[in-house]
């Protein structure tokens, strides 16, 4: 039978944060690893339930009671600052020799190199605590580019959703962003306005000044009706010279009625490009949606394209409402529509 | 090529030659943009245009370029981890120079298709050793010169290196250990957080 103390020796390099304790609770030996986490204070000769609080099993409270579950898992920590908490492993001496506890770390590793200032030297050859924390630091560094490369991702997904929501001569919004927000406006109950615009006599800017005219006369057209609009609504190109306008919460007629005037007033006056003067005016039509019933996003857009028609029947340069007459092929000037028609002033010649 | 390796390569330009150099890199290369992702794979040809490019911009050797770019990533603060996991490998520098073996398990044990070459190190007398690089990166051995020699500084070793050229498939450098304490060396801590 071998002494306590070569027991101890061999001990040391096999698992040096063991403790040995004698049969009265004592602790005889510990390795130095563990001594290390209590530099001030030595061990040996301490109490082993004086230094560790036992946390599993819960019912035990003394060394006998330890001595009895031999062969169990331990969780334990130290009595006094700081905590850190241990597992552990007891296996009693034979002879009534006391016991051999061997701890580690657990989870708490991470925690307990950098509290203790533990070096490799510290853990024994077979310890997977050096690789542990390798992973952790290298699984980090890992995550890190991840999350850069993630966040630059993002960052890119936004730029190419605003882009693919953006018409680019313009920088209005494009037929899908309005498609969108007339969707969803229309399934948050939201109320509104939509109007239909076309430009008047635009075709002939484009046929006889050329498209760098008709480029510019459709920005100077978009200006305008981005400045006449407020923040919240939304002014969209939907087609070469066709604008949808949706006014956020706007359900007073006069009002619209209003907007439409000034809208196509401005229109009118002639734009600048170059030498030349480009004359243009504006058709306009309208559809108030009252958040109740159960509109479909196309049904408001071909009533509003309904009353872009009767304004154009009217002879342009005018705004209409929608009235329900106007679905029958009725003529929108002969309706109840509410608007001022300035066909005089029209044709800008 | 790993994202990762070229990502290291650049910014071991912009942090050593300025990002404007690095464009000018990456143009001469035709790469058709300035960035790489470090998690995300590309063309093999790539990363060769760019050091080819990149030897031509400074007019230097691809080893010594590839050299200093093995020094850069261990003795940068900006790649501080790399060197901390490097450290891990052993207490002294002939600890470390036995956990070279392991360093590409290592490498994919943290991102699994990062692939390095095979390294093997031989200890042919006390203090004499030979370190093969196995083929998947061309010119890799020229990078471990770079990080066995700065990493001898780190640990304040003394060594002698030889880049022994190719034999069979293998790059071979010889390690000549002349003392193991020479210098103080950089402080290690295990518990620290690279930042």
């Amino acid at each position: 039978m071998i002494s306590k103390d070569e027991l101890a020796d061999i001990l040391i390099p096999l698992c040096p944060m063991f403790v040995l304790v004698d049969a009265t609770g004592h602790i005889s030996r510990v390795g130095p690893t563990l001594q290390k986490l209590r530099p001030g204070r030595a061990m040996q000769g301490l109490r082993f339930l004086e230094l560790f609080e036992l946390t599993r099993p819960r019912m035990v409270t003394t060394f006998d009671g330890l001595l009895a579950v031999s062969g169990a898992k331990l969780h334990l920590r130290f009595c006094d600052q700081p905590h850190t908490v241990l597992k552990g492993a007891i296996v009693a001496l034979p002879e009534n020799g006391g016991a051999i506890v061997n701890l580690s770390f657990g989870i708490s590793v991470l925690d307990a190199v950098r509290d203790y200032a533990l070096n490799s030297a510290d853990f024994s050859a077979t310890d997977l605590t050096i690789e542990l924390l390798y992973l952790v630091e290298a699984k980090s560094a890992a995550m890190e580019a991840s999350r850069t490369l993630n966040l630059r991702l993002q960052r890119a997904m936004i730029a190419a959703e605003e882009q693919a929501f953006t018409d680019t001569l313009t920088g209005l919004k494009n037929r899908r962003a309005m498609d969108h927000v007339l969707g969803r406006m229309i399934s948050a109950g939201k109320a509104f306005a939509l109007m239909n615009l076309d430009l008047d006599y635009f075709k002939s800017v484009n046929d006889t000044l050329g498209h760098a005219a008709g480029d510019h006369v459709l920005q100077q057209a978009a200006r305008i009706m981005v400045e006449e609009t407020r923040d919240e609504d939304i002014v969209a190109r939907v087609g070469g010279d066709e604008f949808v306008l949706i006014f956020d919460r706007l359900l007073d007629q006069d009002m619209l009625g209003r907007i439409a005037d000034r809208l196509i007033k401005r229109l009118e006056v002639p734009i600048a490009f170059g030498d030349h003067t480009c004359r243009i005016s504006a058709s306009a039509g309208s559809v108030f949606w009252r958040a109740s019933g159960d509109p479909q996003a196309d049904q408001l857009l071909h009533e509003a394209d309904l009353a872009l028609y009767a304004a154009k029947h009217a002879g342009r340069a005018c705004h209409r409402f929608f009235h329900p007459d106007m679905r029958d092929g009725g003529r929108g000037g002969d309706g109840p529509a509410i608007g001022v028609c300035r066909v005089d002033r029209a044709t800008g010649s | 090529m790993h994202g990762l390796i070229n990502r290291a390569i650049q910014t071991f330009v912009c942090q050593t030659y300025g990002t404007d150099r690095w464009r000018q890199v990456t143009e001469a290369a035709g790469l058709g943009f300035a960035e790489f992702e470090a998690m995300l794979m590309y063309e093999e040809d790539q990363t060769r245009r760019v050091l080819e490019a990149l030897c031509a911009d400074l007019g230097h050797s691809r080893a010594g370029v590839l050299e200093d770019l093995g020094t850069y990533l261990v003795s940068n603060p900006h790649v501080e981890a790399l060197r901390r996991l490097l450290r891990f490998g052993g207490v002294t520098y002939v600890e470390f120079l036995h956990s070279l073996d392991d360093l590409p398990d290592r490498a994919r044990l943290a991102v699994d298709d990062l692939i390095l070459p095979k390294l093997e190190l031989r200890e042919q007398s006390p203090g004499q050793f030979s370190l093969s690089c196995g083929p998947g990166l061309p010119g890799f051995g020229w990078v471990m010169m770079g990080v066995l020699r700065t990493m001898a500084d780190d640990y304040g070793a003394l060594v002698l290196l030889e880049y022994q050229g190719m034999c069979q498939e293998f790059e071979v450098i010889t390690i000549t250990l002349i003392e193991t304490s020479f210098a103080e060396g950089r402080s290690f801590e295990l518990g620290a957080r690279a930042g």
